[in-house]
C-alpha cells in the first residue's frame, strides 16, 4: 500500500513533466491523455475502499535530512483520503476541461505544467504525514497558484492578483511555519501520529495560544477567511479551469484541511471553539453579502466560495460529532456543485464571450447539455431535494438548531443559525443567477452564434450534477465509505452518520423553506437591491483590501526611501559608510578590551621587513599626492607588490603568487576603466579632503591595531596541525593551501567561484546592456 | 597598441605564459600553484594578446566565449563532487585512483583535479570577461 501512496503523489508531477511534449504531439487530445494521471491517483486511492485487506491508515516515511530529524513522510487516513479523492477526481475533469478550454492556445503546455504541479502539491498537502512535509507542499501550492493566477501575465490586474494571493497566503504560510516549529518543539516530533499522542500536553502548554494563533493565521489566509477573504475573488483573473479547480475543491480547502487535521491535536479548547466559530460565521455572512453585489459569474461564485469556506470553518469550530459530520458532508456537496458551476461559467464565457449573467438568456435551446449540468449543480447549490445539497444544508441547519436548543448560550447559537441562513441565501441567489438566468428567458440578439461546446466542456458539469443527484438519492454509500471514517479521524472516536433525504417536518426543513423563499425574493428584487448595496460599497474603502493596498504601498515607499538614502549612487559615500561601520563595531571592542594590545613576547627587529613596510607606506602616501589617476594606480600597484613580498618573506608562497598576478591584472583593469573617465576637473574642497584624511587615518590606525592584536591571540587548538597531518594521507597532496581549497573546504571554493561567476555576469550586464544605447548590444 | 616590439614580445610571451599556467595547475596539489593562480596567469597571457593585437584576436585564439568558460567551469566543478555521492560519502569528497601511462609512468588521479580544472576555467573566464569587455568598450 505504501507503493500506492507514492504512485498517488508522483503521478501528477509526472503529468506536469510530460505536459509540454504531450501537447506538442497531440494538441487536441492532450487534456484527455493527461487526465490519466489524476485518474491513476484516484484509482489508487480507491483501493482501500474496495479491498478490505488494505486497511487505513497507511504511513510512509523516508529519511530526508536525518541529522535534523526531518523526514519526507506521507500518511493516508480516512480524512486525507476524502480530500485526496476530491482533488484527484475533480482534477480529472479539470484536466479534460482545460484541454478544450485552451484549445489551440500556444500556452496550453505551460498551463498544464502549472496545473499538474499544483495538483501534485495539493495532494502532497493532504497526504503529508508530518508538519514539515505539509509545509513544503503548502508553499508549493502557493507558488504554483501564483503562476496560475498570473497566467495572463500581459494583464496588469492578473499580475497584481497573483501577487496579492502570493503575499497573503505566503505571509500566512510563514506564520504557520513558526506555529509548526513551536508545535514540534512542544511535542518533540513533527509526525502527526506523535502529535496526536501528545495532544493533552500541547493543549495544556503555556504556548498553546501562540501555536494556535499562528496556525490559524496560516489556515485563514489560505482558506480566504475574513479579513483575508479579498484575495480569492481577485484570483478570478486566472483562466476558468484554474478558478474551477483552485476555488472549488482544492487550494482554498487546504486551510480547512489543516484545521481538520489539527482538530484532534489542538481542538476542543475554549479558544478553538470561540475563534473558529466566530471567524467562520463572519466569513460566511460577509461572503454571502458580497456575492449579492455581483452579476459577473466568476466573482459571484468566488464570493459564495468564501461564504462556503466560512461555513466549513464554523463547523470545525463547533467540533461536535454532528458538526464534524456536517462539515465533511458539506465539503463534498460544495466541491461537486462549485466545480460544476465554475465550469459552466467558463463554458458560457468560452462559447458566447459574455461573463455577465444578466446579459445572457435563452441558451437552454442551443446548449442543452450544459444547461442540464448547470441546472443540477445549481439545484444542489440552492439546496433543493432530492440533490445532495439539500441533505448538506439540512444537516448544517440541524446541527446549529440542536446547539441552539441544548446549549447554555442560546443567543450566540441563534446568531450562528442566522449566519448559516444568511450564507445559504447567498447560495440560492447565486444558483439562480448562474444556473437559471443564462439559460431561460428571451435570448439577447447578439447571442445568435452561440452553440454547444465540445464534450470536454460539458462533461464535467454534467457528471458532477449527476453525482450530486445520485448521492442525494443514495447518500449512505458516500456516508459510510468516506464521511463517517473522516469525521471519526477528526473526532478521535467513531461518529455515527446516517443520511436520509426526508427528515420529516422539523425546524430545519422550515428554515430551508425560509431560505429558499428568501433567496428567490432576493433574486427577483436584485436590481433595486444592487442599487442600494452600491451605496454600501463605499465602505470598502475602509475594508481589509484597502488595508492590504495601504500596507503594500507603505512597503514600497519604505523600500524606495531607504534605497534613495542608502544606495544613492555616490561611491565615496558607500566607502565612507563601510569604513565607518568596520571601524566603529570591532573598534569599540578594542577600546573596551585594551588588554589584547600587549606587545608580543617574541617580536624582534627585522631589517628586511622594516624596509618592505616603509616601501608600502611610501606607496600609500604617494597615492594621495598624485595628480593623475594613472600615477595613483601605479602607486597602488606598488603597495600590492609590497604586500605580496611580505607573503614571500613569511612563508606563504601560494598567497604571494596569487596576490602578485591579481595585482597586475587589477592595474590592467584600472587602466581600462580610467581611460573612460574624464580627467580631473573638479578637485574636492579642502574640507572634504580633510574629512577623508581623518577617515583614512582612523581606518588605518584601526587596522594596524587589529593586526597587532591578532598576532597575539592564542588559539585554543591549532587547526593548522590538523591540515598538516592530514593533507598527505587524506587529500593526497603536500601543499596544504591547495588541499584546503580543492578538498577539505571544496564546498567553500565552489561557493566562491559561483559568486565570482555571478559577479562577472552582473558586470557584463552593466557594461553591455545600457538603457541609453539603442542598438541593445 | 601598434608597437612592433610589444607585439613581438607578446607573441613570444603568450605561449610561455600559457605553458606556465599549465605547469602551475598540474603542480598545484603538491607545491604552490593550483587552478586559481593558473587561471589568472593564463588570463594574463590572453590579456597580453588582447593588448597587442586587439580583443577580437584574443577572443579568436581563446576559441570559446568567456561566458561559456565560466558556465563550463562551474558545471565541471559541480559534477566533480558527484562521484563522492555515488560512493555514499558526502558531496565533493575527493576520490583517488592510480593511472598508469606508457611514457609518464604511474601517477595519482583524483576528483579534486577536475574540481580544480573547474576553478581554473571559471577564473580564466571571469578575468577575460572583464578585460575583453572593457577593452571592446573603448571603441
Amino acid at each position: 500500500m505504501t507503493l500506492y501512496l507514492l504512485i498517488a503523489i508522483v503521478s501528477p508531477f509526472l503529468a506536469a513533466a510530460m505536459s509540454v511534449p504531450v501537447v506538442r504531439l497531440a494538441p487536441r487530445a492532450s487534456g484527455w491523455i493527461l487526465a490519466l494521471a489524476p485518474l491513476a491517483t484516484f484509482g489508487v486511492l480507491c483501493v482501500p475502499l474496495l479491498l478490505p485487506e488494505h486497511p487505513l491508515p497507511v504511513h510512509l516515511s523516508l529519511p530526508w535530512i536525518p541529522s535534523l530529524g526531518i523526514h519526507f513522510s506521507l500518511q493516508l487516513d480516512a480524512l486525507s483520503q476524502s480530500f485526496a479523492l476530491l482533488i484527484s477526481g475533480i482534477g480529472v475533469l479539470i484536466a479534460i476541461y482545460a484541454g478544450a478550454y485552451l484549445k489551440g492556445d500556444p500556452r496550453l503546455g505551460r498551463f498544464l505544467v502549472c496545473l499538474f504541479a499544483f495538483m501534485g502539491a495539493m495532494l502532497g498537502v493532504v497526504l503529508s504525514g508530518d508538519l514539515l512535509t505539509l509545509f513544503i507542499f503548502w508553499e508549493l501550492t502557493s507558488i504554483t497558484s501564483y503562476l496560475l493566477i498570473g497566467f495572463d501575465h500581459h494583464k496588469p490586474e492578473a499580475r497584481a492578483s497573483a501577487l496579492q494571493a502570493l503575499l497573503v497566503t505566503g505571509g500566512g504560510g510563514l506564520a504557520m511555519l513558526a506555529g509548526f516549529i513551536l508545535l514540534g518543539e512542544i511535542a518533540g516530533s513533527y509526525a502527526f501520529t506523535d502529535l496526536l499522542a501528545a495532544s493533552g500536553a500541547i493543549q495544556a502548554h503555556t504556548l498553546y495560544p501562540v501555536v494556535f494563533a499562528l496556525i490559524l493565521l496560516g489556515a485563514c489566509t489560505k482558506s480566504a477567511q475574513f479579513p483575508f477573504h479579498f484575495w480569492l475573488p481577485n484570483a478570478m483573473a486566472a483562466p476558468t479551469p484554474v478558478s474551477a479547480y483552485l476555488h472549488s475543491s482544492t487550494m482554498v480547502k487546504a486551510g480547512v484541511f489543516l484545521l481538520a487535521r489539527m482538530h484532534p491535536m489542538l481542538g476542543d479548547t475554549q479558544l478553538w471553539h470561540a475563534a473558529l466559530t466566530t471567524i467562520g460565521a463572519t466569513t460566511a455572512v460577509v461572503g454571502g453579502y458580497l456575492a449579492l453585489r455581483q452579476s459577473i459569474m466568476k466573482p459571484l461564485l468566488a464570493y459564495t466560495t468564501v461564504s462556503a469556506l466560512g461555513l466549513l470553518v464554523a463547523c470545525l469550530g463547533l467540533g461536535t460529532p454532528a458538526a464534524l459530520k456536517a462539515m465533511m458532508l458539506f465539503l463534498f456537496v460544495h466541491a461537486f456543485y462549485k466545480a460544476g458551476l465554475f465550469m459552466v461559467a467558463g463554458t458560457l464565457d468560452h462559447e458566447t464571450g459574455e461573463k455577465n449573467a444578466e446579459k445572457l438568456g435563452g441558451l437552454a435551446r442551443v446548449m442543452p447539455l450544459t444547461m442540464i449540468g448547470a441546472g443540477l449543480t445549481a439545484l444542489s447549490m440552492a439546496g433543493l431535494p432530492p440533490l445532495l445539497g439539500f441533505i448538506g444544508k439540512e444537516v448544517l441547519y440541524e446541527t446549529a438548531i440542536d446547539l441552539w436548543e441544548s446549549q447554555a448560550q442560546a443567543g450566540l447559537y441563534a446568531l450562528l443559525v442566522a449566519a448559516f441562513v444568511a450564507a445559504n441565501l447567498g447560495n440560492v441567489f447565486a444558483a439562480l443567477l448562474v444556473g437559471w438566468r443564462p439559460f431561460w428567458g428571451r435570448p439577447p440578439a447578439l447571442l445568435s452564434h452561440a452553440h454547444e461546446g465540445p464534450p470536454a466542456l460539458w462533461l464535467g458539469p454534467l457528471l458532477l450534477g449527476a453525482l450530486s443527484l445520485a448521492c442525494g438519492l443514495y447518500a449512505n454509500p458516500l456516508a459510510d465509505a468516506l464521511i463517517a471514517p473522516a469525521a471519526a479521524v477528526m473526532q478521535g472516536a467513531p461518529v455515527p452518520v446516517k443520511l436520509v433525504l426526508w427528515h420529516g417536518l422539523n425546524p430545519a426543513l422550515y428554515l430551508s423553506g425560509v431560505t429558499l423563499a428568501g433567496g428567490l425574493l432576493i433574486f427577483l428584487a436584485r436590481n433595486p437591491l444592487r442599487r442600494g448595496l452600491a451605496l454600501l460599497a463605499r465602505a470598502d474603502a475602509a475594508g481589509p483590501e484597502a488595508a492590504y493596498g495601504g500596507a503594500l504601498g507603505l512597503l514600497q515607499w519604505t523600500a524606495r526611501t531607504q534605497t534613495r538614502i542608502l544606495q544613492n549612487g555616490y561611491l565615496r559615500v558607500y566607502l565612507l559608510v563601510i569604513i565607518a561601520f568596520v571601524v566603529v563595531l570591532p573598534g569599540s571592542a578594542l577600546l573596551f578590551r585594551p588588554e589584547v594590545l600587549r606587545p608580543s613576547p617574541g617580536s624582534s627587529f627585522d631589517p628586511f621587513g622594516t624596509v618592505l613596510v616603509l616601501t608600502i607606506m611610501a606607496g600609500a602616501v604617494a597615492v594621495t599626492l598624485m595628480h593623475t589617476r594613472l600615477a595613483a594606480v601605479a602607486c597602488l600597484g606598488l603597495i600590492g607588490c609590497g604586500i605580496s613580498l611580505v607573503y614571500v618573506l613569511y612563508g606563504a608562497p601560494d598567497l604571494a603568487m596569487t596576490q602578485f598576478v591579481i595585482e597586475i591584472l587589477t592595474v590592467v583593469l584600472f587602466i581600462l576603466v580610467l581611460h573612460r573617465l574624464p580627467s580631473f576637473t573638479h578637485v574636492s574642497s579642502r574640507a572634504v579632503r580633510l574629512r577623508d584624511a581623518i577617515f583614512a587615518g582612523i581606518a588605518g590606525t584601526f587596522m594596524a591595531l587589529l593586526v597587532y592584536a591578532a598576532v597575539n591571540v592564542e588559539f585554543g587548538s591549532h587547526i593548522s596541525w590538523y591540515y598538516l597531518e592530514n593533507s598527505q594521507p587524506k587529500a593526497h597532496g603536500r601543499d596544504i593551501v591547495n588541499t584546503i581549497l580543492v578538498d577539505f573546504r571544496a564546498l567553500d571554493t565552489l561557493g566562491e567561484i559561483t559568486v565570482l561567476a555571478v559577479a562577472a555576469l552582473g558586470a557584463l550586464a552593466l557594461l553591455r546592456l545600457r538603457p541609453d544605447r539603442e542598438d541593445g548590444q | 597598441m601598434n608597437s612592433v616590439m610589444f607585439q613581438t614580445a607578446a607573441g613570444i610571451l603568450k605561449p610561455i605564459m600559457l605553458l606556465f599556467a599549465v605547469f602551475l595547475f598540474l603542480r598545484g596539489h603538491n607545491a604552490p600553484g593550483g587552478g586559481f593562480v593558473a587561471g589568472l596567469v593564463a588570463a594574463s597571457g590572453f590579456c597580453l594578446d588582447a593588448f597587442a593585437y586587439g580583443a577580437a584576436n584574443a577572443r579568436r585564439s581563446l576559441g570559446v566565449a568567456p561566458q561559456f568558460l565560466i558556465a563550463a567551469g562551474l558545471i565541471v566543478a559541480l559534477f566533480s563532487g558527484i562521484p563522492g555521492l555515488i560512493y555514499e560519502q558526502s558531496y565533493l569528497t575527493g576520490l583517488w585512483g592510480v593511472v598508469t601511462l606508457p611514457v609518464f609512468g604511474e601517477f595519482k588521479l583524483g576528483t579534486p583535479l577536475f574540481f580544480d580544472a573547474g576553478v581554473f576555467m571559471v577564473v580564466l573566464g571571469v578575468t577575460l570577461l572583464f578585460i575583453l569587455t572593457l577593452l571592446e568598450e573603448r571603441h
